[in-house]
């Protein structure tokens, strides 16, 4: 995990102040992280949502649709075979008189032409007013029956025609009877009954083709299995659910059954007749198709969001890192500009007071010196030799001061200074002028060693200064007393470079802290008011000056850093000016 | 060898004079630069010593105007050296050998003004 956490994650900007929290890094990654996911997937999800809602709805209802197209289509057949039968009992009625119909003969023939011509008529009767069988035909010979007393009977009587349940009777195979009665003119009227076989049923719903498992079947009103169903039961049985409420239209409509099973239920109760056509189809096969699509592309939908959702995180981080890195190069050449200022600073004042303090050390000088010309020109005044001596006591101490204020003066001047003709050993000079006083307190010792034929080179004297200077300051700071500082250099023979070290024999850098040494903020003496820059500007203005800087150290033993320097400085001085300007 | 010293600092100017006539030296001092031009206008000096840095009329300003009243007059520049352009300026002008930074030992200032005087007679 701490492999994959950016730079920035636990970065915490003390310096920002009240702009904290412009500066918190962690949160811009998290806004925007939110944001362009928010913007992605938004869209993407409702879009997803309503699709699912409205393909769903629209795949429901083309399910009722065709249902109902189904149960309508085979409503208008189970109608029509009935209306057939029940026309040609009355074409019967019509063309024949009760007498005719009552000859058994011409009643067989009659049956014979019914099932050559119309089939499934499995035998006829003719009944007059009073319940009383006239006459037969058919495979069982039922005789003298009287139907008064039946309901068939009396509502044919009163309708006109009646078409029955469906029922066993005598034979023990399903059936059906329909009823219709004659009255004509100067002729008695009469009832013709028929009963039909129900194959005809059977063989119309077993060719409906009804997808999702789906199960087609009449009942009559009072639920009874017409005919046998899948899945419901057997001919006569009861129908295991409630039988849906009355209309004259087709219908379909989503219900649960008996098992708790999602079904779509078509139906349509068929006019003039005690019938309901009922199809059943399982919902969830009907859906399984589009079910099927819809996981395809839910799975699309999933990879997606965690594409986004990568892509979101990977160019987020990318941005705020770069933003984190933009912002480090930003705050570190502000403590540059900050530093050579400083320094700047420190070389304008040093150069006032060494200004101002030259003028009356030129007047002690001359004063001093004119009074030991007089000592010497003059005989009245006498070779005093104690005066002498004092005289020149007064000069030299004149010249030490004056070499101080030149020293000052110098260095002062080159902070500001671009690229120039060098003498390395001037430099160091200038460099340690400062810490002379410092290492006299602690005894260390100071040995420079390079030597007089080295040559001169064209760089930039201020950034050297600045580089020695940084260099012999951590020197001093991590040496005890006794120590011991070398600056040595010597002429590099494969290439036109110098290289110098600066080697002392301090306290040292541990392996983990010297492969951090050159990076900016990177500080050992936080708790000291340490800023972490010094080595990390060392390391800029020697690449500045077309140089390299590398560090070896042994902790208790000692460091030494090696530096690199081009004897020409490839860099054009315009470049130069800008530290001078911060400066 | 008549040498004329200018310096905002009479304390040090007069004793410079004063140790350069004991050395055999004919020297003349003044502090400020009208002064100097009066001076060079009255008499003929062979070098002309100038601060850089004088009241009113610069160091550099005043060799100008004094090199226009005497083309053969030499000049010496002097400095307390304060900031890169008195540098700069100086040693532009009168060129590294005849540019001295304060305080000046007496030898110093004695060999300078004798080496200039001496280039002149060899031209």
């Amino acid at each position: 995990m701490q492999r994959f956490k950016p730079k920035f994650w636990d970065h915490q900007d003390a310096a920002a102040g009240p702009f904290r929290a412009m500066f918190n890094f962690r949160s811009i990654w998290l806004q925007s992280v939110l944001l362009t996911a928010a913007v992605a997937l938004v869209p993407l999800l409702f879009l997803a949502i309503l699709d699912y809602q409205v393909s769903r709805k629209a795949v429901e209802s083309e399910i009722l649709n065709r249902t109902a197209r189904l149960v309508s289509n085979t409503r208008r057949s189970i109608a029509f075979f009935l209306e057939e039968r029940k026309f040609a009992l009355q074409f019967i009625g019509l063309d024949n008189s009760a007498a005719d119909l009552s000859n058994p003969e011409r009643l067989q023939r009659i049956l014979h032409n019914l099932r050559a011509g119309l089939g499934f008529w499995s035998d006829i009767g003719v009944i007059d007013l009073s319940g009383d069988q006239l006459a037969h035909a058919g495979p069982f010979g039922i005789a003298n029956v009287n139907y008064a007393d039946q309901p068939w009977f009396r509502e044919t009587l009163d309708k006109g025609s009646h078409i029955s349940d469906v029922f066993l009777g005598f034979r023990n195979a399903p059936h059906l009877v329909i009823a219709v009665k004659h009255a004509k003119e100067n002729e008695p009227a009469f009832i013709l009954r028929a009963s039909l076989d129900i194959e005809r049923f059977n063989d119309l719903l077993g060719q409906l083709e009804v997808s999702g498992q789906g199960d087609a079947f009449i009942v009559n009103r009072d639920a009874v299995l017409q005919t046998p169903s899948r899945y419901y039961g057997n001919v006569f049985e009861r129908l295991p659910f409630a039988l849906p409420p009355f209309s004259d239209k087709t219908q379909a409509v989503e219900m649960w059954d008996h098992q708790h099973r999602d079904v779509v239920v078509g139906y349509a109760y068929i006019p003039d007749t005690p019938f309901v056509l009922m199809v059943i189809k399982q919902k969830t096969e009907l859906l399984s198709a589009w079910q099927r699509t819809r996981s395809r592309l839910m799975t699309f939908l999933g990879a997606s969001i965690l594409l986004i959702l990568l892509v979101v995180f990977g160019v987020s981080t990318y941005l705020v890192n770069n933003l984190y890195l933009a912002d480090r190069k930003r705050v570190m050449s502000l403590h540059q500009v900050e530093y050579a200022n400083k320094l700047a600073s420190i070389g304008r004042l040093a150069a006032g007071v060494a200004h101002e303090i030259n003028n009356p050390l030129a007047i002690i000088n001359e004063k001093a010196g004119l009074m030991k010309d007089l000592f010497i020109f003059r005989p009245e005044y006498g070779k005093d030799e104690k005066l002498l001596g004092m005289i020149d006591a007064i000069i030299a101490s004149v010249d030490r001061c004056a070499a101080i204020t030149r020293r000052l003066l110098n260095f002062a001047r080159h902070v500001e200074c671009n690229i120039q003709q060098v003498r390395l050993r001037n430099v160091i000079d200038d460099v340690l002028g400062f810490q002379t006083k410092e290492a006299e307190h602690r005894s260390i010792a100071i040995v420079v060693d390079i030597p007089e034929d080295l040559p001169d080179f064209v760089s930039d004297r201020g950034k050297l200064q600045q580089i020695f200077l940084n260099l012999i300051n951590n020197a001093f700071a991590a040496m005890k007393e006794g120590g011991r500082l070398v600056v040595r250099a010597r002429r590099l023979q494969d290439e036109p470079a110098i290289v110098v070290t600066v080697q002392d024999n301090g306290c040292g850098i541990g392996p983990a802290d010297l492969q951090h040494i050159f990076e900016p903020f990177f500080t050992t003496k936080s708790r000291e008011g340490g800023t972490g820059l010094g080595l990390s500007i060392t390391y800029g203005l020697v690449q500045e000056i077309g140089g390299r800087i590398s560090v070896e150290s042994q902790v208790g033993k000692g460091t030494t850093f090696t530096i690199v320097l081009p004897l020409e400085s490839c860099k054009p001085s315009g470049e130069n000016h800008e530290r001078s300007a911060g400066g | 060898m008549n040498v004329l010293l200018v310096d905002d600092e009479d304390q040090l100017v007069s004793t410079l004079a004063e140790r350069l006539e004991l050395r055999g030296i004919h020297a003349s001092w003044v502090t400020n630069g009208e002064d100097a031009i009066l001076m060079v206008k009255a008499r003929e000096f062979d070098v002309a010593v100038l601060d850089v840095k004088l009241p009113k009329i610069g160091g550099i300003e005043l060799k100008r105007r004094l090199a226009a009243i005497r083309p053969n007059l030499k000049f010496l520049f002097m400095t307390g050296h304060g900031s890169e352009e008195d540098f700069e300026a100086g040693s532009r002008e009168a060129g590294k050998d005849n540019y001295l930074v304060k305080p000046v030992r007496i030898e110093e200032l004695i060999q300078h003004l004798q080496n200039l005087v001496q280039a002149e007679k060899k031209e």
